[in-house]
């Protein structure tokens, strides 16, 4: 009994290891190819996988800002402090709230993406033929994605950011009758672009994270349709949890002691 | 006598427990297409995966052209794999580019050629496939025939000196299967290229063969012409050909 749970746990542990450090050798071939990236390919990627998904990205921060400017806005007002509502949702949306939801949706909604279309291409030995054309996997597919995601992901928090605070302010204004000039006020007070510029180097990290958790997964995908579901759930969960882990420490990296 | 383009021996490939080759020997030589023959699971497909570098083998010698490829790196077997085209079993076209883009992949990835003369060139190997009015059309909206038969151009455009067929002419229907098969003849007569060609499929091996090897168990147990093995008594070689129920081949299929 006892010699079966420590086996399991060795393999479950020797899987973890295994899986990282595939993880982290794609992460440096990707790297490495970065200067050989085919620009076409990434521009194309880009539109796909970014520019698709400012709608959602736009939708979700707009929410975000209005709820969060909900539950503070009458609270703050009723302790005479209106005029930290503006700061408060500004710092809240461009240190936490976009990059890390920006993160998660992009997640679910590119990560996904990429680990299907990859995992498909991989049981239909569309990965094999690239290989037996002598085009590097990774050099084709790997690096465009990652750059786009990598770059497009500061863009789209940009675009959170101003939806989300405008969110914030129309129910700061109408909700708890702050008033327009006392909130912009607040925002200048209170933020610094860094906020902003943390919340896109968070972007970049939270890109890369979901094109090489995206592609590992689908590059890896085991045969048949299962195999493709399988590494397309994995791929947003664990880039759901990464983010998460990393969001912790690029916060005390970049605004802790700041 | 022709010098020898692909020279397994004793090729071997084990996945783990599991010993897929077990000690294969075989010689291809210049410009002849050679069918390998067998049963499912006996590792015909997996000797060409080992001759384009999908899989590293675990034992034995394979030399392509001379040069000894058991253990190259990736980037010494994209210089090899320049020279070599492979048909895959389901076509493994690519689904986000059309017909003519996929043909073009190679070029355009390994040759800096004018894109005109990319053109004419995808034009010219879709004629000979008889896919022309393909050109604009996507994977999806073909059919399985269509498939291999632009999966073929492809493998062609880089002008191989090799070409390997998986299973060319599995899940067709007669007609486009003799078709398929006459391709591959003709393909060898213009290009004279050296083939491996990997089939159950008899009537492409008489068809498009020079030589048939039958492997077995992971070993290759007998080498022919296509009339040798046709008129052959060996009651291996006739229960794979006729699927009869023949004393000791039928054990030793299984």
């Amino acid at each position: 009994m006892l010699q079966d749970i420590c086996t399991f746990v060795g393999a479950v542990i020797l899987n973890f290891c295994r899986a990282t450090g595939q993880m982290m050798l794609l992460f440096l071939e990707t790297l490495s190819r970065i200067r050989k990236v085919s620009i076409k390919e990434m521009l194309r990627q880009m539109a796909l996988l970014g520019a698709d998904s400012l709608p959602i990205v736009l939708l979700t921060m707009l929410c975000t800002g209005m709820v969060f400017s909900v539950q503070t806005a009458k609270e703050f007002v009723a302790l005479g402090a209106s005029g930290t509502v503006g700061g408060i949702v500004a710092i809240a949306m461009g240190r936490e709230l976009v990059p890390v939801l920006t993160g998660v949706v992009v997640a679910g909604r590119i990560g996904a993406a990429i680990a299907a279309e990859l995992g498909t291409m991989k049981v239909t030995e569309q990965i094999d033929a690239l290989r037996v054309m002598a085009t590097s996997p990774v050099q084709y597919l790997v690096v465009p994605r990652f750059l786009a995601i990598a770059l497009m992901m500061p863009v789209l928090i940009v675009f959170g950011n101003f939806i989300g605070n405008a969110g914030g302010y129309f129910v700061a204004h109408y909700y708890a009758d702050i008033g327009s000039m006392t909130y912009l006020h607040s925002i200048k007070q209170f933020c610094e672009p860094f906020d902003l510029f943390g919340g896109m180097i968070k972007g970049v990290v939270f890109g890369a994270i979901i094109s090489i958790v995206g592609c590992f997964k689908g590059l890896n995908a085991k045969q048949g349709a299962e195999g493709v579901g399988l590494a397309t759930t994995a791929s947003v969960v664990l880039s759901i949890i990464l983010i998460f882990i990393f969001d912790y420490f690029l916060t005390v990296l970049l605004y802790v002691g700041e | 006598m022709a010098e020898s383009v692909i020279s397994l021996q004793g090729l071997e490939l084990a996945f783990g427990e599991k010993r897929v080759l077990q000690g294969v020997d075989l010689e291809v030589k210049k410009g002849e297409t050679m069918a390998v023959i067998g049963p499912s699971g006996t590792g015909k497909s997996t000797i060409l995966k080992v001759l384009i570098g999908l899989l590293a083998p675990t034992g034995g010698k394979v030399f392509i052209e001379g040069q000894d490829v058991s253990s190259l790196t990736e980037e010494e077997w994209n210089e090899i794999r320049k020279h070599i085209g492979m048909v895959f079993q389901y076509s493994a076209l690519f689904d986000f580019l059309d017909v003519g883009e996929n043909v073009a992949f190679g070029l355009r990835q390994h040759f800096r050629l004018p894109e005109e003369e990319v053109r004419q060139k995808v034009d010219d190997l879709l004629e000979d496939v008889g896919m022309s009015d393909a050109r604009a059309m996507y994977p999806v909206e073909l059919s399985g025939g269509m498939k291999k038969r632009v999966s073929l151009a492809r493998a062609l455009a880089i002008e191989p000196r090799i070409v390997l067929y998986d299973e060319p002419t599995a899940g067709l229907d007669p007609i486009r299967m003799m078709n398929i098969s006459r391709l591959i003849r003709e393909t060898q007569r213009k290009h004279k290229v050296t083939s491996i060609l990997v089939t159950h499929d008899m009537d492409s091996v008489y068809e498009a063969a020079d030589r048939v090897a039958l492997i077995n168990n992971g070993k290759i147990v007998a080498v022919g012409t296509p009339e040798e093995f046709r008129h052959s008594e060996d009651p291996l070689i006739r229960g794979f050909i006729t699927g009869e129920e023949i004393t000791g081949a039928t054990e030793a299929f299984r």
